[in-house]
């Protein structure tokens, strides 16, 4: 592409309509997200009853506070009103942003794709206009109000959203998924209490049916959002996928938040007619917002230092899923590089890990009851993912240096871990002390090999 | 482009509509149900109701000797403490319904027995055996302390039953904890056969609070915390560094904690096989047939084989041990924690590979997924 055109594409508008709803159920929905959460009495149990929380690293530091950590979440709903209002847009969505992610930051146990693209997606949205058109902002501050908005802004959400899929569907193009319908194996026959549908799960050609339905719905849905005349059959299979997968998995409101976020691939005129529906209902002039002024950053070094952040943000999203190449070994095995690739249910993994303390003064030795200081959920996550087990290691060396006045403890575990209906095996190597290993980015040699290959991406 | 949708939706309408695909052994869905009836009709409830008879026939005899506090009826009661311990071993498992309500286990087999607390009981001669506070000082094992551990020989023990100065209250405390095992038993068989048995079987959904799911959950946490730690584990010392010779089930009675720990271990077995338990020759449908059942789907080698074999490993490792486990950790704790270790490649199998076969949760996580 020349400097012209990219110029040229760089200052270019569009409706700001799309970016508006786009703002709204963003914020509506997070609003329900967080509120389900709470109703469900996941802050007590996640955040407030586990005794230890298993950190990210280079992010220990980020922890719940106790009975404040509801703070924390009030503010996240707060927020997340206020995006959907748009007041104070910039601060809401920061607030927001930040709020979130520091959720989700402290404890590792409840990593999910769909966090991790909350979190990203609202980081990007603190560089986009969103408030322009359609916002308390824009009612508010006559500067601020414009119909249209530049292209790149609502571009960028189509773009994490293509990543997104795209990416979902690349990680799918592997043995296990493609030859061996697995893990959908293992899950869609349990599901066999489903009207209509659990007859047909127990058949084995569902299975693989679903797996490669799956992966051609995620490697073509952003291409056939993108052009105009497949848009509305891709939007309907959207909305089918996502039901289905909110029927078959407990994946809570992401489905809905992937049928709405889908709505900024439509031309202006949807979103415009949706605005219309919402200013009858609230006796909103809309007509106020249509003042055809174009939006400009309020400092050329504002635009300027967005689009820079956001091509950085791009280029990182585009790298970050591969950096699993650096990593020698299985990576579903050793999961180095794994999070935060879009390798979403991919991996059946169940695993078993049982700690053995050794006071090295006296030679004695015993097992540890992980129930003692890990939840239910925390134990499962650890069982089968390397870091979890090694932070769980380091944690029990400070436990019985302090509780048991065992001096320098050495921590041995006994694991095994079932991979996509694969039979156990050992997985961390017995013989090492855990309590020599720091933690780090670097390969994993303390596992043992995976003795088997998943061919592909 | 309009050439590529096209493509693509009739390729998904093939996909999905296509049944010359890769086709299952058996077309036919497997009936989760019948596991269900298979263990409510064939194991759950007969095991009850034998228990049920032998609590019943533990009061009598238990109410015998309080009246006639003599050698041969101390026997007699020993024998019957001794059929209804080995018989509790049939049920222990089952903490669903009822039993949970009640803590039924907690109230039977907490071991070691808390003496002291017994003695304090029997010397006030006022105590609420309902009190969890007062879980360990009641069921089996305080009635092994009432029946093996109060004197060095028969003779001595009958005369805190008769010339104690507190002869009369030993007597009470001990039918009391007769009547209470009979009567929570009782409880627990008549919620089963009144009403429970349907509602566990048409609980059949594939819900983490489906029977299914939960009596898998209590089965697996049955094995690990009670057959494996409880009986084996703790004692050896695995979780405490050096051996634990009194905290062994049935410490006073000297000869018979091997015993029960061979009947809860054939228990185990036989539910996971769906072996009924009164005609131990037939079996049903159970944890066995579905693995298999699922197996052959994924085309999977023979986990079913591996569980049963290791089963027993246990078994024969189990043989080599004293008939009373405190002696053995005393003696030689090495036979003792090789039995554990055949117990915990079982763990592994079970809580690994079954649990992924059969796509349950290790108890119910509440929580979104991917």
């Amino acid at each position: 592409m020349k400097a012209h055109s990219i110029r040229s594409y760089l200052t270019a508008t569009t409706n700001a309509a799309p970016l508006a709803i786009f703002r709204i159920f963003f914020g509506l929905l997070m609003l329900i997200s967080i509120v389900r959460f709470a109703a469900n009495g996941w802050i007590q149990k996640l955040y407030i009853e586990p005794q230890f929380f298993f950190s990210y690293y280079g992010f220990e530091w980020v922890q719940p506070l106790g009975d404040w950590t509801y703070l924390i979440f009030i503010l996240c709903g707060l927020s997340s009103i206020f995006v959907a209002l748009g007041y104070k847009y910039r601060i809401s969505i920061l607030v927001f942003f930040l709020s979130f992610t520091y959720i989700e930051l402290m404890d590792k146990t409840t990593y999910l794709n769909h966090y991790y693209f909350i979190s990203i997606l609202s980081f990007l949205m603190m560089f986009l206009p969103a408030h322009a058109y359609y916002s308390l902002d824009a009612w508010n501050d006559k500067k601020l109000r414009s119909q249209e908005v530049p292209k790149w802004s609502v571009d960028s959400i189509k773009l994490l959203l293509f990543i997104v899929y795209f990416y979902a569907g690349l990680a799918k193009l592997n043995s296990d998924w493609l030859f061996e319908a697995m893990p959908l194996q293992i899950w869609l026959p349990s599901k066999y209490s489903l009207p209509l549908l659990g007859d047909l799960l127990q058949q084995t050609w569902t299975h693989y049916a679903f797996a490669w339905a799956g992966a051609i719905y995620d490697l073509s849905i952003p291409f056939l959002l993108l052009i105009r005349k497949t848009r509305i059959f891709a939007f309907i299979l959207v909305v089918i996928f996502h039901i289905l997968t909110r029927v078959l998995f407990p994946i809570g409101m992401f489905p809905y938040i992937m049928i709405v976020s889908t709505l900024i691939f439509f031309d202006a005129g949807l979103h415009n007619q949706i605005l219309d529906y919402i200013s009858k209902w609230f006796s909103i002039t809309k007509s106020f917002f249509d003042n055809g002024n174009i939006y400009s950053f309020p400092q050329t070094w504002v635009r300027k230092a967005s689009l820079g952040i956001v091509c950085t943000f791009f280029v990182l999203q585009l790298l970050i899923p591969f950096r699993y190449l650096l990593y020698p070994g299985e990576l579903f095995w050793t999961e180095e590089g794994y999070r935060f690739s879009w390798r979403v249910m991919l991996m059946e993994k169940v695993g078993y890990a049982n700690f053995k303390v050794v006071n090295p003064d006296s030679g004695q030795s015993f097992y540890v009851d992980n129930t003692e200081f890990l939840t239910r959920f925390q134990e499962k996550q650890m069982s089968f993912q390397p870091d979890f087990i090694l932070e769980y290691a380091h944690f029990l060396e400070d436990y019985y240096k302090k509780e048991a006045g065992i001096q320098d403890p050495e921590i041995f575990v006994d694991s095994y871990v079932a991979l996509n209906g694969r039979r156990s095996k050992r997985y961390v190597n017995p013989d090492i002390d855990l309590t020599e290993i720091k933690p780090s980015l670097k390969h994993r040699t303390w596992l043992l090999p995976f003795d088997d290959e998943i061919k592909g991406l | 482009m309009k050439k590529f949708s096209f493509l693509l939706l009739t390729v998904l309408i093939i996909w999905s509509c296509t049944d010359n695909g890769p086709s299952g052994p058996d077309a036919d869905d497997f009936d989760r149900e019948a596991i269900l009836v298979n263990w409510a009709d064939n194991i759950i409830i007969p095991s009850y109701t034998n228990f049920s008879e032998a609590t019943e026939q533990l009061h009598t005899d238990a109410a015998t000797f309080s009246e006639f506090p003599t050698a041969s009826n101390l026997l007699t009661l020993r024998t019957s403490w001794e059929s209804a311990y080995l018989a509790f071993q049939t049920v222990s498992v089952f903490e669903i319904g009822k039993p949970m309500e009640l803590r039924y286990r907690d109230n039977l087999n907490i071991y070691p027995t808390d003496t002291t607390e017994i003695e304090n009981s029997i010397q006030s001669g006022s105590y609420n055996l309902q009190l969890p506070s007062l879980n360990n000082s009641q069921g089996f094992p305080a009635l092994d302390y009432l029946l093996n551990g109060l004197g060095e020989d028969d003779a001595e023990i009958l005369t805190f039953y008769t010339s104690d100065p507190d002869a009369e209250n030993y007597r009470r405390y001990l039918t009391d904890l007769t009547s209470r095992i009979d009567s929570l038993t009782s409880e627990v068989l008549a919620d089963w056969t009144s009403g429970y048995r349907d509602e566990f079987v048409s609980n059949s959904g594939n819900g983490s609070n489906s029977s299914l799911d939960m009596m898998v959950n209590d089965y697996i946490y049955y094995y690990e915390k009670h057959l494996r730690a409880g009986k084996i584990g703790i004692p050896a010392g695995v979780f405490s560094g050096s051996p634990l010779s009194t905290h062994v089930e049935a410490y006073y009675s000297n000869d018979f904690s091997k015993e029960l720990f061979n009947t809860s271990l054939d228990a185990t077995q036989n539910f996971f096989n769906g072996v009924h338990i009164n005609q131990p020759s037939e079996s049903g449908e159970s944890l066995s047939s579905y693995l298999d059942y699922l197996n052959t789907m994924k085309d999977g080698s023979d986990l079913v084989t591996l569980i049963n074999n290791q089963f027993d490993a246990a078994r024969e490792q189990a043989a080599l041990l004293d008939n009373d486990f405190s002696a053995q950790v005393e003696s030689n704790n090495t036979a003792m924690l090789s039995t554990y270790d055949e117990l915990q490649m079982n763990v592994v199998y079970m809580k690994v590979d079954m649990l992924q076969a059969l796509n349950i949760n290790v108890d119910y996580v509440d929580a979104d997924g991917d």
